[in-house]
């Protein structure tokens, strides 16, 4: 490979890998792909200073499709490699890619302790609510009932919300997407980019094979309007086809509920104003669910903190030992010494 | 007992000696490791050659007064060179009756034991489970008892200085250091400048612990003495002129982390999650992050690991820490390290037993699972200190070896290294060979598993470089794109590759060496790791003994030096002392075809010279 001279410009094309890509045709994962490519055009970002570190699974291929340094590792275990590879140099931008499996089963303990670390980086969740890559037995974010071939009967285990763990685990930054929206999900992964510290974003994606359009409840077209909720900071809470449809807090309560604007005396009044940095706020949004609920996209909670490296030691960028011979010698001899 | 007046007594010339071996034991409250410490410097002051032996309680706070919470420190010292921390103690101070009971098997006979017999109540004997009290019976006929009223001695010595009765008996082990101090002509005046630093927030502390410590040691010259308890001298050794200090395992393995990679001039990130005996080196790392070093405690062993190899991958040295269990959880991640050709140090401060195990013992049986244990074929190279301070050269070693040959090394350590300490020549980090310097550069050509002719590794090529841009990964990649392939065939290609690559290390390293007798014999006794002193001593007193025996350690376990199997075919019998049941051993036998024989331990505790003596003469006569 040699060094290719790069128009000024790149463009989403320059940002994509020579590799073939693999995944199942159909699947969400392009989709995700294509609209991560988009990302990194609008962003210009630099490719030499950019890493793609994912864990194992169908999603966790997507470095090999990337043009920029990539790492595919182990089962679960991006975010380590990626908090490391932030120890040594903290001015590489990196993006983790992680499944539902791969960042809330087997690496469920890593994904709650880089939230909580708050590292400056991207965090991809394609969530698909089936394991892929061993094809589909149920998930941890599986609904209760889920057939899989490990679960001829059903699975009984209580799934676990993606965003609401985030949130639990203090991240500063919790967004979802759509895979197929290619408007929403570069405007949302262009957010999460901007966002100093860990950015979490859930995108929901379509495994066509083993768990096709086990989100169509809110992804088809023809309703998604009704069943999702686009939330925007300093935004009224509306949704709906018609734009009449809104959230308001009931009154003496901290439930929320759909109120229909123009029905009951409901007025646009009524409806709750979107605020990213509350986090009661984004805990309430991140558990709506279908049917009573839309499912709530877009930046749920974004509230900056330092971030990890701000308090790393030494951030010396790339490689070089920051101490001297002098240094050393002296701290061999620290403490009681004698001549013999 | 009063209060002993410091009137010398016409003292006896002091009988030399060559060498000794001191224990100081009492309740894990007692101070017995920070006395032994002390002892330690003073010995060294003095200019003896000396080896240590903390042997702590698993226990972080036992019940007072009970067998299980002795703790215990170890000093052999000569006017020789001291290669372990002794056999069996020429003189045991022991605090309490369950101190007593402990240590008495390990005991010489006519080994002089100093009591306190005003530790020694009812309820301390019960709580050591002796029936009567041992000081008013036969039992302890082989020995010279020295019963003293230690804790009134010290409770008078004390008393000027305010202390609440709990704080004044502390200063217990002070008074214990004096009396050893007077018994072996030591200088008392670093042990005090400690104290005062130590308590320089109070300084009644300080005072009080000297009071005490001056008071032992006055007790010792003074009347009060029995007279056939003499002082003795044990005369400076020869040593190697320099400038010198002690270490313990911990801190030169520390140390040399640092200054490999300094020499390599990379970043060091430390990445380790706490377990005994290992934390240690993640706490005397994270003292030195003024030299650069980042340290990182993980989640847990497998965030540890992880977070080392995203750090190499991005252009530091990434070294983690741990002990066998923990080491078992890394071996996923060691294995993406093989794979993707990193560079990583893994330390294993070993400990005994499967599990869990004995977290505070010692034990050298994670050989097998440095050598063989991690899925595939996965060649890694591993190599083992052999002492304290021979932790530095090799963790220096090991950066260098993994940087150069882009490869994952482990480096064995274990309890007993960790925690001991000798003392160790300090090298002039000047006159330190540097590494050369490994970043990849060239962008004509390049992928990320083109190989260097000689050592075969692949390029090193942090993130930041524009047109270097490549991706790796643990699936298995093609020889000549580096793209991912299951080809069967390159797969046969890449696994050879990766052997041959380890294999290589053999050549870039010294060839085995025999540390004492001839290359060529009737016995050899092979051994690696922290058995190196027992070993050492035993062989040179069989030599001593007109026998033909000679003494092979290794440091380099995999890939084996090539000139071993030259060198053991050599001799007619090998004998492998191992603190485990006979890992190298198995690897010897199966490398080498050599019939190997064993002697094998594993009770937590050091060979005793004599056993491998013992073992080395029953062989010979068969
Ligand atoms: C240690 C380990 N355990 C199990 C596996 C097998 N495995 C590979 S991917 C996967 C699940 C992936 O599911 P998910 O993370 O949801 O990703 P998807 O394939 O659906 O994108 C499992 C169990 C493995 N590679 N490594
Ligand atoms: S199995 Fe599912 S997730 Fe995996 S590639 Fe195929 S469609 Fe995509």
């Amino acid at each position: 490979m040699s060094a290719p001279k790069l128009p000024e410009t790149l463009t989403a094309k320059d940002y994509a890998s020579d590799q073939d890509v693999r995944w199942c045709p159909g699947c969400g994962d392009y989709a995700i792909l294509k609209g991560v490519l988009k990302t990194l055009a609008d962003l210009q970002v630099p490719r030499e200073k950019t890493v793609f570190i994912s864990g194992i699974g169908c999603a966790a291929r997507f470095p090999y499709y990337v043009s920029t340094y990539g790492f595919h590792t182990i089962h679960g275990r991006a975010p380590t490699i990626a908090t490391g590879a932030k120890l040594a140099n903290p001015e590489l931008d990196i993006w983790v890619v992680s499944g539902d499996g791969d960042a809330l089963s087997i690496g469920g303990n890593h994904m709650l302790h880089i939230l909580r670390r708050n590292p400056n980086m991207q965090i991809l969740l394609f969530n698909n609510q089936i394991y892929g890559l061993t094809k589909g037995q149920y998930s941890p974010t599986s609904k209760v009932g889920t057939r899989s071939p490990s679960t001829p009967r059903g699975s009984v285990d209580s799934p676990v919300s993606a965003a609401q763990f985030a949130l639990g685990a203090n991240a500063r930054f919790v967004a979802r997407a759509i895979d197929t929206d290619q408007k929403h999900l570069p405007e949302t992964l262009k957010r999460a980019h901007t966002h100093d510290g860990a950015s979490f974003v859930e995108i929901f994606q379509n495994c066509i094979v083993y768990n096709d359009g086990v989100f169509s409840a809110f992804t088809e077209r023809a309703h998604a309007a009704d069943t999702q909720i686009h939330v925007e900071h300093g935004k009224p809470l509306i949704f709906g086809a018609d734009r009449d449809k809104g959230l308001r807090l009931v009154p003496g309560t901290l439930d929320v509920e759909v109120v229909t604007i123009g029905d009951n005396g409901f007025t646009e009044k009524d409806v709750m104003f979107h605020d990213e940095t509350n986090h009661w706020l984004a805990a309430l949004l991140a558990a709506m669910e279908p049917p009573n609920f839309p499912v709530a996209v877009g930046v749920l909670y974004c509230d900056p903190a330092t971030p990890y490296e701000a308090n790393f030691p030494q951030n010396t960028p790339l490689g070089g030992s920051v101490t001297s011979n002098d240094d050393l010698n002296g701290m061999l001899r620290s403490g009681h010494t004698w001549t013999v | 007992m009063n209060v002993a007046p410091a009137v010398p007594r016409p003292q006896a010339p002091r009988e030399e000696l060559e060498s000794v071996t001191v224990r100081f034991a009492g309740d894990s409250g007692d101070g017995m490791q920070l006395t032994g410490s002390q002892f330690t410097l003073a010995t060294a002051l003095a200019g003896n050659d000396l080896a240590t032996f903390p042997d702590f309680p698993a226990e972080i706070r036992a019940p007072a007064g009970t067998t299980y919470g002795v703790s215990a420190f170890q000093v052999n010292f000569g006017a020789r060179e001291i290669r372990t921390s002794g056999d069996a103690p020429d003189v045991l101070v022991a605090m309490n009756p369950a101190a007593l009971k402990v240590n008495l098997d390990d005991m010489c006979t006519g080994g002089l034991i100093f009591v306190d017999t005003g530790a020694f109540t009812k309820r301390n004997l019960q709580k050591a489970t002796f029936d009567d009290n041992p000081l008013e019976d036969s039992s302890l006929a082989k020995f010279r008892i020295m019963p003293i009223d230690m804790s009134a001695q010290t409770l008078g010595a004390v008393k000027p200085y305010g202390l609440s009765n709990k704080e004044a008996l502390r200063c217990k082990n002070m008074w214990a250091l004096g009396l050893v101090y007077w018994l072996y002509d030591r200088d008392i005046r670093p042990s005090a400048d400690w104290l005062r630093q130590k308590f320089a927030a109070r300084p009644e502390l300080a005072d009080a612990n000297i009071a005490a410590m001056k008071a032992g040691h006055a007790f010792g010259e003074t009347a009060e003495m029995p007279g056939e308890i003499s002082a003795y001298t044990v005369p400076p050794a020869k040593i190697e002129p320099g400038e010198y200090r002690a270490v313990t395992g911990t801190e030169a393995l520390a140390w040399g982390l640092v200054v490999g990679a300094h020499l390599a001039d990379l970043k060091l990130v430390f990445c380790s999650y706490p377990i005994t005996p290992a934390s240690a080196v993640l706490h005397t790392l994270a003292n030195l992050r003024q030299h650069g070093v980042v340290t990182f405690q993980a989640e847990d062993e497998i965030a540890a690991v992880g977070a080392a190899i995203g750090a190499s991958f991005a252009g530091s040295i990434g070294v983690t820490s741990s002990s066998g269990p923990g080491i078992a959880l890394k071996g996923e991640a060691i294995g993406l390290a093989i794979a993707t050709e990193l560079p990583l140090v893994v330390i294993n401060s070993q400990r005994a037993g499967p599990s869990t195990g004995m977290p505070t013992k010692t034990e050298q049986s994670d050989l097998y699972q440095a050598v063989y244990g991690r899925n595939g074929d996965s060649p890694m190279s591993v190599m083992a200190a052999r002492s304290p301070g021979d932790c530095f050269e090799v963790a220096v070693e090991a950066v260098r070896l993994s940087t150069k040959h882009m490869t994952p090394v482990m480096l064995l350590s274990d309890g007993y290294i960790a925690n001991a300490a000798e003392p160790w020549r300090i090298p002039d980090v000047t006159g330190l060979r540097r590494f050369d310097r490994m970043f990849h550069k060239e962008i004509e050509g390049f992928h990320p598993f083109i190989r260097h002719p000689e050592t075969l590794a692949r390029p090193w090529a942090p993130p930041g470089v524009p047109g270097l841009e490549h991706r790796i990964g643990g699936l298995e990649r093609d020889y000549d794109s580096g793209d991912v392939s299951y080809d069967p065939a390159n797969h046969q290609r890449m696994t050879d590759v990766r052997a041959a690559k380890v294999e290589l290390i053999g050549r870039d390293i010294p060839p085995q060496n025999v540390e004492l007798g001839s290359d060529s014999g009737r016995l050899a006794i092979v051994g690696w790791g922290s058995t190196f002193g027992s070993i050492n001593r035993a062989v040179e007193n069989l030599i001593d003994a007109g026998l033909e025996v000679a003494h092979i350690h290794l440091r380099h376990i995999w890939p084996l030096p090539p000139n071993l199997h030259t060198l053991l075919d050599s001799y007619d019998k090998v004998l492998v002392p191992e603190m485990n049941s006979g890992q190298l051993r198995t690897v010897l036998r199966a490398e080498y075809l050599v019939p190997a024989h064993g002697l094998n331990k594993v009770t937590g505790q050091p060979f005793r010279i004599s056993e491998i003596e013992e073992a080395a003469r029953r062989l010979l006569e068969d």
